[in-house]
């Protein structure tokens, strides 16, 4: 019998890894996307809402870039 | 030049209705936190869910060359065991669907050839030491790696965001989740529908109407997607209620947990090698979404009757593969009985059904599933 258990630890790290990634990039950015609104209601100076604003598309443009890979692995045409 | 015989034209069939269930059975995987959480109507996710499924059926390139992988000596296996080998797993699929329970669709295409070459071929046809290395290691394997991912994952989630206003957490979350939900749907279409198309293809092969060697027609391609298409366009309510609601009560940050967990996995174990149930790895996700947010929200009864479900599902597929391959055996009046005898069965399971429907109307009531009093205390 060959279980490949290297190939399954590799599964599990890569696994552990990427996915907890994603979501903490996605976290943040939602987090930081929920600053604007809140900005708005507390006369907090103009500046942090934008700058929340800016994180934000930056955390969700990292998370479009990684779906991308995602799709990438899936479709065999472009490997 | 081989010809269409009546039994060919069974196995197409019984192959395409296999699809068919298969499809029902794992929108689910896909879906069934979107639905719950509300990030998308029922009937659309199981629209785009459908859609993405013939697309991925078209994607597929590599299809699967052997029947079985490697689990039955498949220089034994002739058509009418193959036959029998997919009644055995649509059977199952329906029994299981009836109860709402999310078991393996490939452990039981597995199940039912085992029973039956181990019927038509003798014992020596299965081989043991690859059933324990593609089937039980995976299975144990699969919802441990994606419950940690997703557990972990769920917890950081819900600390980062702690300080965020909920209304605005929940709706950046539910945009991500279609997005991973989709993710999930691609890769399933990619990955099922080719097995359907191998095992056709394979059967038209040893028929002669195809040549060794020759990819699938562009009929059996179109067949093979459609009949995954239709069945995840059908729904499965049962099973998504199950998995939505059902295991644990899924919010829109850990259905984004659970949907990105079982995407990565699914991701990284289709490319690194290891062979994993995409069933398994969502059902696991789900379950340590539901465990990093708060332990009590999981329903470990539900939890406990999906995971008999799983230790059953290849055996019991097996037992009913092997009833079949033994009257198929008899020649076409055995298959003409079988037949009979599977869209009886299935038409019986529909009528159960009908008592108690579940439709995309109530799909996120609760189920009838006791409640962990935990949750009434807070």
């Amino acid at each position: 019998m060959d279980v490949k258990w290297s190939a399954l630890g590799e599964v599990a790290l890569v696994s552990l890894g990427v996915g907890v990634a994603i979501v903490v990039i996605f976290a943040v950015g939602v987090l930081a996307a929920s600053v604007r609104p809140r900005a708005a209601e507390t006369d907090a100076p103009a500046g942090a809402g934008a700058l929340g604003t800016v994180a934000a598309g930056l955390c969700f443009l990292a998370c479009a870039a990684i779906a991308a890979y995602g799709i990438y692995l899936i479709v065999p045409q472009f490997h | 030049m081989g010809h269409w015989s009546f039994l060919v034209l069974v196995v197409v069939i019984a192959a395409l209705a296999f699809d068919f269930t298969n499809g029902f059975h794992d929108t689910a995987n896909a879906m069934a936190t979107s639905v719950a959480t509300g990030a998308l109507p029922p009937r659309v996710a199981v629209a785009i869910s459908g859609a993405l499924n013939l697309v991925g059926a078209f994607l597929s390139t590599e299809v699967a060359k052997t029947i079985s992988g490697g689990i039955v000596d498949d220089t034994l296996v002739t058509p009418w065991m193959i036959f029998a080998g997919l009644v055995g797993a649509i059977v199952w699929n329906l029994l299981t669907w009836l109860f709402g329970l999310p078991s393996s669709s490939s452990h039981a295409l597995f199940g039912g050839l085992i029973g039956a070459v181990w019927v038509g071929a003798g014992v020596k046809g299965v081989h043991f030491t690859e059933v324990t290395e593609k089937i039980l290691i995976p299975a144990v394997a699969s919802p441990v790696v994606a419950g940690v991912v997703a557990m972990v994952a769920t917890y950081l989630a819900y600390v980062i965001t702690r300080r965020g206003r909920e209304r605005e957490v929940t709706r950046g979350f539910r945009f991500g989740q279609v997005a991973s939900a989709s993710l999930v749907s691609l890769a399933h279409g990619t990955n099922d529908a080719q097995k359907t198309m191998g095992v056709i293809t394979l059967t038209l092969i040893s028929a002669g109407i195809l040549s060794h060697g020759s990819g699938p027609p562009w009929w059996v391609v179109l067949l093979a997607g459609t009949a995954i298409a239709l069945g995840t366009y059908a729904g499965g309510w049962r099973i998504i209620r199950t998995m939505g609601n059902g295991l644990a009560d899924i919010q829109s940050p850990q259905g984004f947990a659970a949907e990105t967990a079982s995407t990565t996995v699914i991701l990284a174990s289709s490319h690194l090698g290891f062979a994993l149930s995409t069933t398994q790895v969502c059902s696991g996700g789900i379950l340590g979404a539901g465990i990093g947010r708060r332990l009590a929200e999981v329903r470990w009864g539900v939890a406990g009757r999906m995971a008999l479900a799983w230790v059953f599902t290849l055996p019991a597929a097996a037992v009913v593969g092997g009833v079949s391959a033994a009257v198929a055996k008899q020649g076409t009046a055995g298959i003409v009985v079988i037949c009979l005898a599977a869209v009886a069965v299935a038409v019986a399971i529909y009528t159960i059904s009908r008592r108690d429907p579940v439709t995309a109307g109530n799909v996120n009531d609760q189920p009838t599933a006791p409640v962990v009093p935990a949750t009434t205390a807070a």
